[in-house]
């Protein structure tokens, strides 16, 4: 498989590569997800569409989509600070800090989801001093966003991380020698570096949240309507024995998922060839 | 310039830096550190040595020997994923790249009691092939095989993702530069850009096993919770949890927090050799050139 | 690198031993949640048993999770030789598949169901809202905690109990019940994910004014947060909770099993059994054991889902499935 366009490649592997990451992604994704698409084919498209746009399904798509979003919001910025301090700047106890932020993927997110809700609840170490205020955290929407926030964490920071130590010193050296102001040498030189590693982490932030089930429902309150994310009805499906109701809703949040990951990744590599030409133009000359 | 006049040229301001650091601590101090505290004040609520009989207990043993053997059987094939996938994205250019790489992702989105769901309906007696598997006597679900695989699902995009960004940051000059020297493609990998991914490698690694080790909704729905046999310690603890032992569960659960903790030693101690080994061929170097 | 492998090789090896080498023939039970104290007890009783009436040790292993969950997952093919459930509607649901005898309830005496239990409410130290029957809990203010009345097993005999109470009222029918349920399920400030996170938000999280649950979940509540903490309350009437047992039929043929699982299941409903229940605080269903544990075991009036519903296979489609009562409850708002 020669590359569809472009100059013929000057490095090897491209066929083994791509064949191996191929095969690997048809057995894995591919296949099984389109024994899901042939489950969900056993309905027709009249009961497709009304178990996926009835009145609670939508709230939920809405509770769901909107939550994961302001999560992967939150550790977008957030995840950029922890990412620059850890690799930039030393304090004590740096190592251990490094080491807990994966620790949202080795907790069980059931344990998760029950610690979370025990801190924020009206008793907990922090629901304490914000239930007063007339925040309600723990089984209120924004609980969902805490749940989410703290499941997606490692991503933005683990893939900024590699980024950051690889900027070499020197490049911002030259910009500060040049008489660049530490915010100049950041909008013009680091910022392009870091965008395409702060894209990918939202991304995974963000889809990694929209699936996610275990520590929601520990933290959410599931009150229909207001705080019932997708998965949840899934499992409300599965629990009436109704497989095929519960593909269809699988179908519908891998769709949307899908659609939204395909657009931020090719507006990505859209902006890093983009780029990509610049930099080589401005090479060039 | 010395080196201390240009990591001073070269960092913020100070009042910048402390604020930083006290919003980069201050989140991770309420989104870590707390959760953290909480698990270890919860599996020491009844003091030590109920802790210790909590992890001494058979099931919970054969439910840590089953959580790190599926580790160790998913992890290679993750790397040899994810290394190939990004190569072929980040060094060539083809049709379907954004693609290729939602697909990747997309493991991530699709719910854990999803995944498992998906592969019950392929592989489960009700199943596409269950009667077939079933007719042969072949186990999938409800035994190993579908831990792994579930698990192979859960963490596939783990090294790729973590490598795409970082391989397209350092694009393909030097590898193009090797390979015009004459270098076999092998030796330009494992000289060249090996060197150059390592970290990406290593984070990527350090994710995967901590998300194999800790997946809980997935490997749930496939592996049919028998005691001591496909019982993993996630599921270990929300069953210990659901039948009132909480002293039990948290135990469990701060096991798997310092299991992740010991990859990070690991990645700790490969930094520092590393680091040692740079250092002394810098000082032969010196050396040979005196 | 030859190490790496070595060591590699040492962890497979570990991995592959803890699989077990079967010599002795085995049963597979798979149950609900929070039966494994009751079977932690109830194994070595029967194994000791078996020894005495066959001369032969058996191999016992238990699954547990949420019930419906758990039959999905035998109707996928785990390998159950018995089933021991919390609900009759997951029984039924491996009825319909094949896999139990159609008739399994009338298997076993007592509807197939060893021991019983109902719900209860628990309220904090001394009653301070004074919650005494159902109509308490929906009184203005007052926060009942339930587990999820959709998904759990716990939460839907919460909701039945709940529905034959107000259907049993004088002029009671099914419009003022399902107007009662709505009421008590607007007292609901959350559903719990479970029946265990219930009782953690309730006793550790401080949040709600009565919680109901299992008769037989209140020891363990005690056992974990201290028995003066809360107080039980038997309300007039409640429902009577069923735990269906059944033989898995194509397993047991396959593995030849159908004599020692038929013997397994009997063999709770002998006195050795029956006071392994009572000891677990699940009614036993022998009047004589009843009797010796009447103390931890006060007289209360219930109903069945058979009785009030017509049993599960109406209740369920009724009240829990999409466009049940339960979701009506929530459009009409």
């Amino acid at each position: 498989m020669r590359p569809l366009f472009g100059p013929a490649p000057l490095l090897p592997g491209f066929r083994l590569a791509l064949g191996c990451a191929l095969v690997y992604l048809s057995l894995l994704v591919l296949l099984p997800l389109s024994g899901l698409a042939f489950k969900a084919s056993q309905l027709t498209v009249a009961e497709f569409w009304a178990i996926a746009s009835g009145e609670r399904a939508l709230a939920s798509y809405r509770v769901t989509f909107g939550a994961s979003l302001l999560a992967a919001s939150i550790n977008t910025v957030f995840g950029l600070i922890v990412a620059w301090i850890l690799v930039r700047y030393s304090f004590p106890g740096k190592r251990l800090i490094d080491a807990l932020v994966d620790l949202p993927f080795a907790l069980p997110t059931a344990v998760a989801g029950i610690t979370l809700a025990t801190l924020y609840a009206g008793n907990g170490w922090i629901g304490r001093y914000l239930e007063p205020l007339g925040l309600k955290i723990a089984f209120a929407p924004p609980g969902i966003v805490v749940a989410l926030t703290f499941i997606g964490l490692p991503f933005v920071v683990r893939t900024l991380q590699p980024v950051i130590e690889d900027i070499e010193p020197e490049v911002e050296e030259a910009a500060a020698s040049l008489g660049a102001s530490r915010l100049q040498t950041f909008v013009r030189v680091l910022w392009p570096a870091l965008l395409p590693a702060l894209v990918t982490g939202f991304t995974l932030a963000f889809s990694r949240s929209i699936g996610e089930y275990g520590s929601v429902i520990f933290i959410a309150g599931n009150m229909p309507l207001i705080s019932e994310i997708t998965p949840l009805l899934i499992i409300s499906k599965l629990e009436q024995y109704d497989v095929v109701g519960a593909t269809a809703l699988a179908v519908v949040m891998l769709i949307i998922s899908f659609v939204m990951l395909f657009v931020v990744n090719g507006l990505q590599w859209w902006a890093a060839t983009r780029h990509g030409a610049r930099a080589a133009g401005g090479a060039r000359r | 310039m010395s080196d201390a006049a240009l990591r001073r040229a070269n960092a913020e301001p100070r009042w910048l830096r402390h604020l930083l650091l006290a919003v980069g601590l201050g989140f991770l101090f309420i989104f870590l550190l707390l959760p953290l505290l909480a698990v270890f004040t919860e599996a020491f609520s009844a003091g030590w040595r109920a802790y210790l009989r909590a992890l001494q207990d058979d099931e919970a043993r054969s439910a840590v020997g089953l959580t790190l053997l599926v580790a160790v059987l998913v992890l290679p094939l993750n790397v040899c994923f994810g290394v190939a996938a990004a190569w072929a994205i980040t060094k060539f250019d083809f049709r379907g790249k954004s693609l290729l790489i939602t697909l990747i992702d997309l493991p991530f989105a699709v719910s854990p009691v999803v995944v498992g769901l998906v592969f019950l309906l392929i592989f489960g007696a009700q199943g596409l092939f269950g009667p077939w598997l079933a007719a042969n006597g072949i186990k999938i679900v409800f035994a190993l095989p579908a831990i792994v695989l579930v698990t192979m699902f859960i963490t596939l995009p783990f090294v790729a993702r973590e490598l795409i960004p970082l391989m397209e940051a350092q694009g393909k000059e030097e590898e193009e530069a090797a390979v015009s020297l004459g270098a076999p493609g092998w030796q330009m990998f494992r000289r060249v850009t090996l060197p150059n991914i390592r970290w990406g490698l290593l984070y990527g690694v350090i994710l995967a096993n901590a998300r194999a080790m800790g997946e809980f909704g997935a490997v749930s729905v496939v592996s049919g919770h028998i005691r001591g046999e496909t019982n993993t310690l996630p599921l270990h603890v929300e069953i210990l949890y659901n039948e009132y032992n909480a002293v039990g569960a948290f135990a469990s659960a701060s096991v798997l927090a310092l299991l992740a903790l010991v990859t990070l030693a690991a990645k700790a101690i490969v930094e520092w050799r590393m680091r040692r080994e740079t250092r002394m061929l810098t000082a032969n170097l010196a050396a040979e050139q005196n | 690198m030859s190490r790496f492998i070595r060591q590699l090789c040492a962890v497979l090896a570990l991995g592959l031993s803890a699989l077990p080498v079967v010599a002795e023939p085995s049963l597979l039970n798979v149950s609900y949640d929070v039966a494994r104290d009751f079977y932690k007890d109830y194994n070595p009783l029967f194994q000791k048993h078996w020894k005495a009436v066959a001369g032969e040790s058996v191999e016992l292993k238990q699954s547990h999770a949420g019930s419906s969950k758990q039959v999905r997952a035998v109707a996928d093919g785990l390998e159950a030789d018995v089933v021991t459930m919390n609900q009759a509607s997951d029984v039924d649901f491996l009825a319909d598949k094949g896999l139990v005898s159609k008739d399994y309830a009338r298997r076993f005496p007592n509807n197939a169901s060893p021991y019983t239990s109902t719900m209860v409410f628990i309220v904090r130290k001394g009653n301070p809202r004074a919650i005494r029957d159902w109509p308490d809990l929906v009184k203005p203010g007052v926060q009942v905690i339930l587990p999820h009345p959709k998904n759990t097993g716990n939460g839907r005999y919460t909701y039945l109990a709940a529905w034959g109470f107000a259907l049993g009222q004088p002029a009671g029918n099914e419009r003022t019940a399902q107007d009662f349920v709505a009421r008590l399920l607007q007292n609901a400030p959350l559903f719990a994910a479970g029946g265990r996170d219930a009782t953690t938000t309730f006793m550790q999280r401080k949040i709600g004014d009565v919680l109901v649950s299992f008769e037989s979940e209140a020891e363990l509540i005690a056992r974990e947060f201290g028995k003066g903490e809360f107080t039980v309350v038997y309300p007039s009437l409640s429902i009577l909770t069923e735990f269906p047992v059944a033989i898995v039929n194509p397993v047991v043929d396959r593995k030849g099993t159908r004599k020692l699982a038929q013997a397994y299941l009997e063999y709770l409903w002998s006195p050795a059994g029956q006071e392994n229940a009572a000891q677990n605080y699940l009614r036993p269903r022998s009047p004589e054991m009843l009797k010796k544990y009447a103390e931890q075991f006060p007289p209360i009036r219930t109903f069945t889902v058979d009785e009030v519903f017509g049993g599960w296979s109406k209740a369920f489609p009724a009240h829990f499935k999409d466009g049940g009562s339960f979701d009506q409850i929530y459009q009409k708002k």
